[in-house]
């Protein structure tokens, strides 16, 4: 809403007080202030002249020679708008003058001939080209007859009006109107209101006898006036209406147009003016539209219409669409002479729904949805008739037809000063919320410290006692009230478990080298089946899309972190970030539902991606590209770390190289895997080699027990055996071992691989690992010949199950 | 016998003087000590002497060997400095040259922000709850005070899946479901960090998804200056302790009376400048004292317990506190922008 200063101080006084110092104030107590304009830039001596004589440039076809009378001189000026003529009144910069812009008027010789000053249009001085008259688009501004020459157009044209852009929240559709600011204002600096007096001279015909109302759904329209005014003339409106329209973002028309735009904006009343001829009817029908009824409105455009859309009708069909727009066909026009005026009060919800279906949001539909003051619907009214009969010559008809079910009760809101005190933490006395009141304008009854307040119907927005409170509080000022603590007991704040856990999680991530990201939740059509983890698949989650996404980039709910993490490595590729070491904790949603009839489930994961140098070379270290082990690496220190035993199963996955990836298990059971991305991948999403890991955090944190088991240090010294064995080269390392662990139990405390050789020394088919066994009891030292037995034992075992015999 | 004592000790202590080389020193040692040694030769024929000379010449003989013995020593000890100097010398290295690099990775700059909320109301005796990120329509409006109609609630501004279910707009809805947890029965007093989805096109300043924290505080008789003394505390905390903070009106479905906390400007400090737009202030959070319809549909008695509840974008709070000018930044994952904030 954008409020003219000048415009506001017929209702309110605001003193001296500045433009910037009363936005302030009315953002401090509620309404937030998003800026202060002013109309135009200030412009230096621009006067009002009259234009004595206009005749031909004797060297130009398209200009003129004018000789203008500014009052204390006559100056000769070259103009060249199409509309100019003598016996004009116009703005004139004379030499000397600054317009917007710092544009300096100098004397010029134009042609040949010398031009003392240039004669202005609105854009010119300032005024935007939106809201500049069309029929003036493109020439100069003519004042009116009476305007006085030689006075400065600065304040004739409203020029230096301060104008306050009110960002309002939904509930203060009251300040939609200048007196709902006048009456917001008049409360904050405590002054009187002035509101205007509304009144038509009485006419001899009556209304009753052109139109009748006939409303058919008195829930969606409660209230119907149709005025009636004759005799109109349509012209230009006087100009401090067109000024105030322009200062209010509104471009005048005519007389017409403008008096129902100054009533809405000054009732925040929404009106609309019929050609009474055009209407070919007698009668006004309000009703539902019927089934495939279409409607051409102002903008013609034809609207198709539903049932669910109310119209006004001339008995026939539409010619309005309620509260939404006008039709063309009734459309007010030069040669328009009677005018038909509603003022009514459509139900909010058909107005919403009109708008949302044709998309025509406007003034007046902003306002309907929002619920207009019903004590104004019939005051605008006659406002508007008002005007019309000073600045249209219209004469208005006597009993304007009205409809009228409207409920203007007044609520009413019980408050005291002990509860207020007690919900605000103040101390504001009885006197002081009277106070209060009185500024606001609401009336009330006082018994003792309680007021009974009876809310005014422009503040439909108060109908609780928090609503009251809010009221006294912020009118009393937010800056009065104390700091203060919760009384209430106080109890130990803390993390839980799983979040405590997931801290540590984060810090081992970090501590291991990794940076956290974040990720998008929505993802593309062709990502969300990618890279799904085998104990996610094998549930077969159906992708969950959104009905109305915004672009294909962010449609599905993921099923894995994956897909984005990489595509933020290809991203990082572009611009030469090619080591990267990144993890997320995020959330994927999970469904099997075709058509989602509940939340999906949601499972936290921990994801990473790794691409380019682990270690860069540098003079003290060799380079090492990032590799499976690396990988493994952070998995199995993660786990250890969380004391959770795991198992690694070399396994097969779609877009997963098939030679290096694993599924991670926990007792079993798989919670995630880690591998390198199947080159065929890494090429389509231009990738290095790239390694990931994805595990169900969900499940490690039901593991994890937060209070470390405690290992009695040994007493006992320890002893070590090497074995290299000579093993099949598809003989995985991991089985070898658990023969070990099996045979070796219980002495064997620890089984380290130190070496892995592969190549000349040993037949082609064959490699080479070597285990370093750590021998320990916790009750006793070892003997030298226990552990020989058991190191043979381990032999013999090995031997027997993997045909591998010890390398010597 | 004596004479020749003296000539011994005089010889020795002179190559004693004159070497510089261990080996010669152990030499010297065996030449005049050892066994064989001169010295012990000579002292070999004390048994010649008189009972008169022989303690004389033995004391001659001991002085001389102590002295002997003593040089050697000190000659052994200064050589041995000497070496180890000269093995130190090489030993020494270019420290201008860098170190092993540790290599470590850190958070996120919103989990950066949002572990010291966290962390500053949970010393404030608040608790941290999480919920899930698709929501039913009924915990993310209808429990709010946000019923089907309300204007406020228009599908183009949220991501639905459903006409049910949706991506929560707010992390509101685990407030509701905290309440409701409790029965109205207890007092409530959390936060609840997450993220949060809405309708809007990515930009700098716009982001479909983004992160949220609320809290919520309800017992019997809060008060609207509670809300206000933690907030001061939060933001003191949080922007330093010479900010002030300001309540305006404003409104939330949710929140009666509503009102949004600005700070002032730590730039200009209040006087206007282009970061706070000329007027001093920054918007930080809304808040507001906790709707009884709100209340009484979590199953809490309006008429005893009162609250307040606020909510704040660490996004946004990221983006003034460190300067960040896009907030796609939080999302896009440039290591160079991820490694700007730690050490790594």
């Amino acid at each position: 809403m954008l409020v003219s200063l000048n415009w506001l101080k017929n209702y309110v006084d605001i003193g001296t007080i500045t433009p910037d110092q009363l936005a302030e104030k009315i953002t401090k107590s509620g309404i937030e202030v998003e800026g202060i304009e002013y109309v135009a830039e200030t412009s230096k001596s621009v006067v009002v002249g009259y234009v004595k004589e206009c005749e031909k440039h004797p060297n130009a076809d398209k200009l003129n020679l004018c000789q203008v009378d500014v009052g204390d001189e006559v100056l000769q000026i070259i103009c060249g708008a199409p509309n100019i003529s003598q016996g004009q009144k116009v703005a004139v910069a004379k030499p000397g003058a600054v317009l917007p812009g710092n544009f300096k008027i100098k004397k010029v010789k134009l042609r040949g001939i010398e031009s003392n000053g240039m004669i202005c249009s609105l854009q010119e001085l300032g005024i935007q080209e939106k809201y500049v008259p069309k029929d003036i688009a493109d020439g100069i501004f003519v004042f009116p007859d009476n305007a006085t020459v030689g006075e400065d157009v600065t304040s004739l044209l409203n020029l230096d009006d301060a104008v306050l852009e009110l960002g309002l929240t939904p509930n203060r559709s009251d300040c939609l109107s200048y007196l709902g600011v006048a009456y917001e204002v008049a409360a904050i600096l405590d002054k009187p209101i002035q509101l205007p007096k509304e009144k038509v001279t009485a006419s001899d015909e009556d209304a009753h006898d052109f139109i009748s109302v006939n409303v058919a759904n008195q829930k969606l329209n409660p209230y119907y006036g149709a005025f009636v005014i004759k005799n109109v003339q349509v012209k230009p409106s006087p100009l401090w209406m067109r000024n105030y329209l322009i200062a209010a973002g509104i471009r005048p028309i005519n007389n017409v147009v403008d008096i129902t735009n100054y009533v809405l904006l000054e009732y925040g009343q929404p009106l609309h003016a019929f050609d009474y001829d055009r209407l070919q009817s007698k009668e006004i029908v309000v009703r539902c539209a019927e089934a495939n009824e279409t409607i051409v409105t102002l903008d013609d455009q034809e609207r198709k219409l539903s049932h669910e859309h109310l119209v006004i009708t001339n008995g026939q069909e539409p010619v309005a669409i309620a509260g939404v727009m006008g039709g063309a066909n009734t459309e007010v026009n030069e040669h328009t002479t009677t005018i038909l005026l509603e003022a009514a009060y459509f139900n909010p919800s058909t107005v919403r729904k009109a708008v949302k279906d044709t998309g025509l949001r406007s003034e007046s539909s902003t306002r309907f949805e929002k619920g207009v003051d019903p004590n104004r619907v019939n005051r605008a009214g006659v406002r508007a008739c008002q005007l019309f009969e000073q600045y249209a010559n219209g004469t208005v008809l006597s009993n304007a037809v009205v409809f009228d079910e409207l409920d203007r009760t007044e609520k009413e809101v019980t408050i005291n000063t002990l509860e207020i005190n007690k919900r605000l933490g103040t101390m504001i006395t009885t006197e002081e919320i009277g106070q209060i009141l009185t500024k606001l304008r609401f009336q009330y009854e006082q018994i003792d410290d309680e007021f009974k307040v009876k809310i005014p119907t422009r503040r439909g927005d108060i109908t609780i006692f928090e609503d009251m409170l809010e009221e006294v509080a912020r009118i009393y000022g937010y800056d009065n009230l104390p700091y203060t603590l919760p009384n209430g007991a106080s109890q130990a704040g803390a993390l839980t478990e799983r979040q405590q856990l997931k801290r540590q999680v984060k810090n081992y991530m970090q501590g291991a080298g990794l940076m956290e990201t974040i990720t998008y939740s929505l993802t593309r059509q062709d990502y969300v089946t990618k890279l799904i983890s085998p104990e996610i698949n094998n549930r077969n989650p159906v992708p969950v899309p959104l009905a109305m996404p915004m672009s294909e980039d962010h449609k599905y709910l993921r099923l894995s972190l994956l897909p984005e993490l990489l595509h933020t490595v290809a991203y990082n590729r572009a611009r030469n970030q090619t080591n990267i070491a990144y993890y997320e904790l995020g959330s994927i949603f999970i469904s099997t539902e075709n058509k989602l009839t509940k939340q999906p489930d949601e499972q936290l994961r921990l994801s990473g991606v790794l691409s380019g140098q682990w270690i860069e070379h540098e003079w003290q270290q060799e380079k090492k590209a990032v590799d499976f082990f690396v990988v493994k690496g952070i998995i199995e220190g993660i786990f250890k770390f969380l004391e959770i035993p795991i198992t690694f199963e070399q396994t097969k996955l779609t877009d997963m190289h098939p030679g290096r990836c694993a599924t991670v298990l926990i007792d079993n059971q798989a919670v995630g895997f880690i591998g390198q991305i199947h080159p065929k991948l890494e090429k389509k999403l231009d990738l290095n080699e790239t390694y990931v890991f994805d595990i169900n955090l969900e499940t490690v944190l039901e593991v994890f027990k937060n209070v470390p088991n405690y290992n009695q240090i040994p007493k006992h010294p320890s002893t070590t055996r090497d074995i290299a064995f000579v093993l099949n080269k598809t003989t995985l390392a991991g089985d070898v071992k658990k023969v070990i662990e099996e045979t070796g139990a219980p002495l064997v405390k620890d089984i380290q691989i130190f070496d892995v050789y592969l190549g000349e020394h040993l037949p082609e088919d064959k490699k080479s690992i070597a285990y370093r066994l750590l021998y320990q009891d916790a009750e006793r030292t070892l003997t030298d010949d226990e552990v020989e037995e058991s190191y043979q034992s381990i032999i013999t075992a090995v031997n027997e199950k993997f045909n591998a015999y010890v390398r010597s | 016998m004596k004479e020749q004592l003296e000539a011994i000790q005089t010889e020795a202590l002179e190559r004693i003087a004159e070497t510089n080389e261990m080996k010669e020193l152990q030499a010297i040692r065996v030449t005049y000590l050892g066994k064989k040694g001169s010295l012990t030769g000579v002292l070999r024929g004390m048994g010649k002497l008189s009972k008169e000379e022989r303690p004389v010449i033995g004391e001659i003989a001991n002085r001389v060997r102590e002295s002997i013995t003593d040089a050697i020593d000190r000659k052994n000890e200064t050589l041995a400095q000497q070496a180890l100097e000269k093995q130190l010398e090489k030993e020494a290295i270019d420290v201008t040259l860098p170190g092993r690099p540790v290599q470590l990775g850190g958070p996120h700059l919103l989990t950066t922000i949002v572990e010291e909320i966290e962390d500053l109301f949970i010393g404030m005796g608040f608790e941290v709850r999480e919920g899930p990120e698709v929501e039913t329509d009924y915990y993310n409006f209808e429990a709010l005070n946000l019923p089907k109609d309300h204007p406020a609630r228009d599908m183009q501004d949220s991501f639905y899946i459903t006409n049910e279910l949706l991506l929560r707009t707010h992390t509101s809805p685990v407030q509701a479901r905290t309440m409701r947890e409790y029965e109205g029965s207890k007092p409530v007093k959390m936060i609840c960090p997450g993220k949060v989805y809405r309708r809007d096109t990515d930009d700098a300043t716009h982001s479909h998804q983004f992160t949220q924290i609320e809290g919520l505080y309800v017992d019997k008789d809060v008060r609207m200056s509670d809300l206000k003394g933690i907030l001061d505390v939060f933001a003191k905390k949080m922007f330093g302790y010479d900010r002030e903070i300001r309540l305006r009106p404003s409104f939330f479905p949710f929140t009666e009376p509503s009102v949004e906390m600005d700070i002032s400007c730590k730039v200009c400090n209040g006087e206007g400048c282009s970061v706070c737009k000329g007027t001093g202030w920054i918007e930080i959070l809304g808040a507001g004292m906790v709707h009884p319809k709100v209340l009484e549909m979590a199953g809490y008695d309006a008429n005893v317990y009162t609250g307040f509840a606020f909510g704040m974008g660490p996004d946004r709070i990221a983006m003034l506190k460190y300067g960040v000018d896009d907030i796609r930044q939080f999302y896009t994952n440039d290591r160079r922008f991820l490694t700007q904030y730690h050490n790594a």
